[in-house]
């Protein structure tokens, strides 16, 4: 008996937000990202058009970091005291086509880097690759209120991704984005009812809603994916019954979250049980970041660059069309 | 829930004075403040009073639709000025409304074919509106029968229990909840239902409370559209709230005005 796909119709579907400006745009980026617009659930290709494949992005710092496992050695030791240079090492070497600045060096504790001398690390980044860029603070939102909007006003026209904004504090980085042209991440506690509501506070302030980036705060694999997965399921699941409020493209840190675990980066000496210590990071990473995208993320934030490589295979396998999707 | 903006109707004054005077300002204003109230159609009628209920159908879709991009719900028993008015409709509109009588049925699925409208069907025949919620259910699976017959789909068919004013038809009030829920199993996908809400206050004396409740009672039995005073304020913050309640829409502070929006 022939087999019938049970198919769900949607109202709508999720937006779309633009990373990044080209020349002719007024940027000076190789080229473009569109994440978001799927009008079914995560690769039910069947449902519903997916236009966009999910979007592996790399994370580099502004500082070299003291508390990354030694297994990154190999592949950022070289590079990690400047931040161009380890741009530069991802897009050619590790074929990023999304970097993820992490301005760690403005905390006070760790480098306490001036806005402008932040502002500068941007710029730099930016003159060295041609790939769209997503820029975020320190996390301490006293100081990242100095820094990212003179970030905002230094990369003007590159139509970045800033981050993070919050409930208790999105005015200034609203603002910032607002002037100079910028898309902001939205961040919230593993929260759908603060997701929504940041989202309503931002878009009040007159930024676009396909400006919009949600993170929805994930956990890794072990460590509470699944609420972060449930609240995205959510988010999706709203969106597409035409809820635009949380019809925004997801961003997470999976690479950050994974690289924190016990499981990631305990030695096989301590755990002989648990097999070589960094096969098992990679692979605590992948498999976070794929459980991510089935919850619908949009853009995944890694670190090893073979848990990166992974990932980009299992989305080019998942965005194949099967026999269902005549 | 969403609400069918019940203003711009030949039986206010001003909209029929509008109409005489082919002066579209109140029309205008109107389907502007129900836009921004929450309404998420217009409706359209009329009114008994129109020399030519045609040509007022269709000027009065023409300046509706110059003040506010809401679809249209055109409400009419004469299928003439329905045609009138879908044919300058923009935006695909919904016929208000047909009962279940063959003749008619076959005229207004056939136009609603025609302009990819969707359609409001009565629960009632040549026989009037029936007592309980069975024969209700009955003349709702006409309607079913008849829509699907013409390729129109589901989604597409609002069936209309019938609401009466509960000073005159007390006994129908549990009926028509009940009648809610059964015409929810007549298909799959199931069709969609509505209601006239201000009947159910015609000529008491506290109508906004008692379409406020018996609203909040229709979400819970799962109503899907109403025609209704979207101006309301305290009507939208109830059905707001009712559907925060059915876990339909995801709680955020500003749920209200997310619901207001909500296009």
């Amino acid at each position: 008996m022939a087999f019938n796909a049970v198919k769900d119709k949607y109202r709508s579907k999720v937006g779309e937000v633009v990373l990044g400006a080209t020349k002719e745009q007024g940027g000076t980026r190789d080229y473009t990202i569109t994440i978001g617009g799927e009008a079914a659930l995560p690769f039910l290709h069947f449902e519903g058009e997916i236009p966009n494949r999910p979007v592996v992005a790399m994370e580099i710092w502004d500082v070299a970091p003291t508390d990354w496992n030694d297994c990154f050695k190999p592949f950022y030791a070289d590079v990690w005291n400047d931040p161009v240079a380890w741009a530069k090492k991802c897009v050619d070497e590790y074929g990023a086509e999304l970097i993820v600045l992490h301005l760690k060096g403005a905390d006070p504790d760790v480098k306490d880097a001036t806005p402008e001398e932040c502002a500068k690390v941007v710029k730099d980044v930016l003159a060295a690759v041609g790939c769209p860029l997503v820029v975020t603070g320190c996390g301490k939102p006293e100081k990242d209120n100095l820094v990212l909007p003179l970030v905002a006003e230094a990369a003007a026209g590159e139509n970045l991704l800033l981050g993070v904004a919050e409930q208790e504090n999105y005015k200034s980085l609203t603002a910032a984005c607002m002037v100079h042209k910028h898309n902001i991440i939205a961040q919230s506690p593993i929260d759908i009812n603060i997701c929504k509501q940041l989202n309503i506070l931002i878009t009040e302030m007159n930024l676009p809603a396909n400006r919009i980036v949600i993170d929805p705060t994930i956990a890794a694999l072990g460590y509470g994916v699944e609420y972060g997965y449930s609240i995205m399921e959510r988010a999706r699941n709203g969106a597409l019954q035409g809820d635009t409020m949380l019809g925004m493209p997801m961003i997470g840190n999976v690479g950050y979250e994974v690289w924190r675990t016990k499981e990631a980066n305990a030695s096989s000496d301590d755990f002989p049980g648990w097999g070589e210590q960094e096969n098992r990071g990679i692979l605590w990473e992948a498999t976070t970041a794929m459980a991510l995208l089935q919850a619908g993320m949009n853009v995944v934030v890694m670190r090893h660059p073979k848990a990166s490589n992974l990932i980009k295979q299992n989305i080019e396998e998942l965005m194949v069309k099967t026999s269902f999707d005549e | 829930m969403f609400i069918i903006g019940e203003r711009i109707n030949g039986m206010f004054k001003d909209i029929a004075q509008a109409i005489k005077d082919e002066d579209p300002r109140a029309v205008q204003e109107w389907a502007k403040k129900q836009d921004i109230s929450g309404a998420r159609y217009l409706d359209i009628n009329t009114g008994p009073a129109a020399k030519d209920p045609v040509k007022a159908m269709r000027w009065l879709v023409e300046v509706t639709q110059e003040a506010s991009d809401l679809p249209l719900t055109l409400d009419s028993t004469n299928y003439d000025a329905i045609e009138a008015g879908l044919e300058v409709c923009k935006r695909p509109a919904m016929i208000n409304s047909v009962p279940a009588e063959w003749d008619k049925m076959e005229r207004v699925f056939s136009l609603a074919k025609k302009y990819n409208a969707s359609v409001i069907g009565l629960a009632m025949n040549e026989q009037g509106i029936p007592k309980d919620a069975d024969s209700r259910v009955a003349l709702a699976m006409e309607l079913v029968a008849a829509a699907d017959s013409y390729g129109i789909p589901m989604e597409d068919l609002y069936i209309d229990p019938l609401v009466l004013p509960c000073n005159v038809g007390q006994d129908h009030g549990p009926e028509v909840m009940v009648t809610l829920r059964q015409i929810k199993l007549l298909a799959d996908p199931s069709p969609r239902t509505v209601v006239g809400l201000s009947n159910i206050s015609q000529g008491t004396k506290n109508r906004e409370l008692i379409n406020r409740v018996f609203a909040v009672m229709c979400v819970a039995n799962g109503l899907d559209a109403a025609v209704a005073d979207a101006c309301d304020s305290g009507l939208i913050e109830a059905i707001a709230t009712s559907r925060i309640i059915m876990n339909t829409d995801i709680y955020c502070d500003s749920y209200v005005d997310v619901y207001r929006k909500q296009k």
